[in-house]
């Protein structure tokens, strides 16, 4: 169980994954103007992720390591993550047109989020058993959807203020997201069991 | 200027990856808390992208419009496949330092973006060409905040003293001076570019 809280502890806060791991930088930049695209994304990501890390764990350990093609792990895990928000663009488009309608936008763009497939890999590289690899998902994508939804906060404050011209935008978001991930150096150096 | 050294300077200066066209940012930030790292990474992912590039405008008249961006992608990622066992057999520590950052190569805008915006486009040189230009320009970004980090965080760059490290500020080699960094060179960028 202890094991359970601390991965959940240290994905979400102590290695959150936008501001110590830099991964899903271009969703947090591009998708974090408003509060509500934030939450719409964050879910989006949920979901994805979780699904994704499941099938791609299980590949690397039914398939991929059982016939030596550790190798292919890349190629395999980016057609997997591909094939599958196709896969529930099309799903959702039939059976739930009202969170189709809300995560629509956002499924393409998740392919080539680098946060689902760094999540695929690190499960793995981690050695973490599907138990872990699940909670690990989840507890990045609940920090990557805080941090979002974080940001927007701010970049809507941010659009009321004056700012030197050359700053206005991506400048003076990333100063922004450098003073948060400076916030969430605090939480280093927690440790469960 | 002629029209192939014109690719050349695009995707340095006008098309620059990092600081025009924002793409990319993951490695941007993760790679760079020193000169040599940033400048690794961006030489392999312009390795990967000029062979990427080639590839993709050589089959282009092949592929059906419909699969074009799947085709892309594995393209793509064979190209990485290949650089992550060279890079395993022969410089296993780079490899190491790097981490994450060398597969994730598959999922850098770049690569897609310019496969679909250019190299769909046009013959296979000037691909190539364009690999070595926006490939040179991402390169000379990371190197530029790389050497920047370093400078501020530990007083040196590529590992030569420049003042000692007692006068430096550390949290610039870590996470958020990444940010920090990149949100004012970006602002510097811009201001050079509308005076």
């Amino acid at each position: 169980m202890l094991t359970y809280l601390s991965i959940i502890i240290t994905a979400i806060f102590v290695n959150n994954i936008v501001f110590a791991q830099f991964l899903g930088i271009c969703p947090f930049i591009g998708v974090s103007k408003k509060l509500s695209s934030a939450y719409g994304m964050g879910a989006a990501v949920t979901f994805v992720m979780v699904l994704a890390t499941c099938v791609t764990w299980l590949l690397q350990h039914e398939v991929l390591n059982p016939l030596g093609l550790g190798f292919m792990q890349t190629i395999v895990f980016i057609l997997v993550i591909a094939a599958l928000v196709q896969m529930l663009e099309i799903i959702l488009k039939k059976i739930a047109p009202a969170l189709y309608q809300a995560l629509g936008v956002f499924l393409p763009l998740i392919t080539t989020n680098c946060a689902v497939l760094g999540v695929a890999i690190l499960v793995v590289q981690k050695n973490y058993n599907l138990g872990e690899s699940l909670t690990y998902a989840v507890a990045t994508a609940v920090g990557f959807t805080m941090a979002l939804a974080m940001f927007a906060g701010i970049r809507e404050q941010l659009s009321l203020v004056d700012i030197p011209k050359p700053m206005r935008g991506v400048p003076i978001a990333l100063i922004c997201a450098g003073l948060l991930a400076m916030a969430f150096m605090g939480f280093s150096g927690i440790k469960i069991g | 200027m002629n029209s192939k050294l014109r690719i050349i300077y695009n995707g340095i200066v006008t098309d620059n990856p990092t600081f025009v066209l924002l793409l990319g940012m993951c490695p941007t930030l993760g790679t760079t808390s020193s000169a040599i790292n940033g400048m690794s990474m961006g030489l392999a992912t312009m390795g990967v992208l000029i062979c990427s590039n080639m590839a993709i405008s050589a089959i282009k008249n092949f592929v059906p419009a419909k699969v074009r961006i799947p085709a892309y992608i594995v393209v793509i990622a064979t190209f990485v496949t290949m650089l992550q066992m060279l890079m395993q057999a022969y410089l296993p520590s780079l490899y190491e330092t790097l981490g994450i950052f060398i597969p994730l190569i598959v999922v850098n805008c770049i690569l897609l973006g310019r496969a679909e915006a250019f190299a769909s486009k046009h013959s296979v040189l000037d691909s190539g060409l364009d690999g070595i230009g926006i490939g040179l320009g991402f390169t000379i970004a990371l190197t530029l905040l790389g050497a920047i980090r370093e400078l501020i965080g530990t007083g040196r760059i590529f590992d030569t003293i420049i003042f000692p490290e007692t006068f430096g500020s550390l949290v610039f080699v870590l996470a958020p001076g990444a940010f920090i960094a990149l949100g004012f060179m970006i602002a510097i960028f811009n201001y050079f570019k509308n005076r």
